[in-house]
């Protein structure tokens, strides 16, 4: 039986490649546009593109805050793409300063403008960029098992999370020489700052391994 | 570290291309998503897909182009022409698309490129820029002016000067195309290229003029550009992605091998 993977529709952008990218590695995407179906599905994808009060908004109107909460307090796997990994933390400073959906302790700053060496430094963070693993720590047992560091996958972004515990961070990629965090995993909540859907085949086996058991 | 990408950009004329990569085993040489697949294959990091679509009778079109590329193909997709209002960016990215180009439209409305911005994020929203060399400025310096409809309409407004307004209103990328070098094979218009890449603090894509692989390198070089565009040299065959990307990679440019 197909894994049955809620996709959360909140108007927040590109859900159409990522519901492709499930379907592609054999998983049943659905997509949901409030907490009705969650009892329906075996996994969620929090997608996002856009800005961070507006998905947080979004996600408010449509009850989904309170029910994101109840899923992961359940261990069941939730995976934030993005925008939809940023507003898991607390707080936010796109356009401001907004409280996130805090499943997560940190929060999302913009990425610097200079390089650790002075230098101006573009931003957004567009295009493809490796990713390793923080000091100590190893990719077993997560999304991204199937990886070798040094494995490219494309980002685009202009802000960037910050964990408040460092093992929260499962990946990293290096910018203008600040070290941003690319990937995050706590209990059965994970998160991808660069778009799997959009990796190719290194993005495709980060999406084979959410629809697996861990 | 960040790569310099190397984008092919293919020409969409009512759904099936008109500009594309004259491959010898393509099924179909017209079918857009064919032409995305063999991209995807040889390693380019980007695709876009320019809609040169004259009826608005058959402005749909683009929006299924874009529905089954994205089914096959997880790559990063920008697509142009015709985007006027909010609902052809949302359509387009309901669609599969990655990032919208902005033209003509940011031109009579710039207002739009904010409302874009604010509504999708900045990392969606491309403005192009088709620039051509006027007469020189008070000083002797040199001088580019914005056109719209292919070179044909100038604009008046000076084009480092309105790179840097659309950065401010949250244009995410610039897509920087020399309307002196289009089409001519002669290289980038470096002086351009790098007076817009040092006006502004986000990426710029540079565009017009590519004819050899020594091009590629001098836009990233000496353009500052973060990006390559280039249409006729992957098209006509002169060139593969791999053998553009090997060449960078040996004059010492970051790319995705």
């Amino acid at each position: 039986m197909k894994v049955r993977v809620g996709i959360l529709d909140y108007g927040a952008g590109n859900i159409a490649s990522v519901a492709q990218a499930v379907a592609t590695m054999g998983g049943e995407p659905r997509l949901l546009a409030d907490p009705a179906g969650f009892d329906q599905v075996d996994r969620l994808i929090l997608p996002g593109v856009g800005a961070f009060k507006d998905a947080m908004d979004a996600l408010s109107a449509r009850g989904l805050p309170d029910a994101l909460h109840d899923w992961t307090a359940a261990g069941r796997p939730l995976l934030g793409i993005c925008l939809g990994m940023q507003v898991l933390f607390e707080r936010g400073e796109e356009f401001g300063d907004h409280e996130g959906l805090g499943l997560l302790a940190g929060r999302v700053r913009r990425i610097p403008q200079l390089t650790t060496l002075g230098a101006g430094l573009r931003v957004p963070h567009i295009g493809w960029n490796r990713l390793s693993p923080p000091v100590g720590r190893a990719w077993d047992n997560s999304i991204l098992r199937e990886l070798v560091p040094g494995d490219w996958t494309y980002f685009v972004h202009s802000y960037t999370a910050c964990p408040d515990d460092p093992d929260t961070c499962l990946a990293e990629t290096s910018y203008g020489g600040h070290m941003l965090c690319a990937a995050v995993r706590h209990a059965s909540i994970t998160g991808c700052q660069f778009h799997p859907e959009k990796s190719g085949r290194v993005g495709l086996a980060i999406i084979k391994a959410f629809l697996e058991p861990l | 570290m960040l790569k310099a990408r190397i984008i092919p950009c293919l020409d969409v004329k009512d759904g099936r291309v008109v500009k594309g990569v004259n491959f010898v085993d393509l099924v179909d040489a017209g079918d857009p998503v064919e032409q995305a697949r063999l991209y995807d294959a040889a390693g380019a990091d980007e695709l876009t897909f320019l809609d040169i679509t004259a009826s608005s009778d058959n402005r749909d079109t683009i929006y299924d182009v874009v529905r089954r590329t994205a089914e096959q193909v997880f790559m990063p997709l920008t697509v142009g022409g015709g985007v006027r209002v909010v609902e052809d960016i949302r359509r387009l990215l309901l669609a599969g698309a990655d990032k919208v180009s902005i033209n003509t439209a940011a031109v009579h409305r710039p207002e739009f490129v904010r409302e874009g911005a604010q509504k999708f994020g900045s990392q969606c929203i491309v403005v192009a820029i088709d620039a051509k060399e006027v007469e020189r400025g008070p000083d002797g310096e040199q001088r580019w002016e914005v056109f719209t409809h292919g070179g044909r309409n100038r604009t008046g407004i000076d084009a480092v000067a309105w790179a840097r307004r659309m950065a401010g209103y949250g244009a995410g990328e610039i897509l920087l195309t020399s309307m002196d070098r289009d089409g001519t094979r002669q290289g980038f218009n470096l002086e351009l290229t790098r007076a817009v890449a040092d006006a502004v603090t986000i990426p710029v894509i540079a565009s017009g003029g590519v004819g050899t692989l020594d091009h590629l390198v001098d836009g990233v070089k000496t353009g500052h550009a973060s990006a390559v565009l280039a249409a006729s040299i992957f098209h006509f065959g002169t060139y593969t992605i791999a053998q553009a990307k090997e060449h960078m990679a040996r004059a010492g440019i970051p790319v995705r091998l």
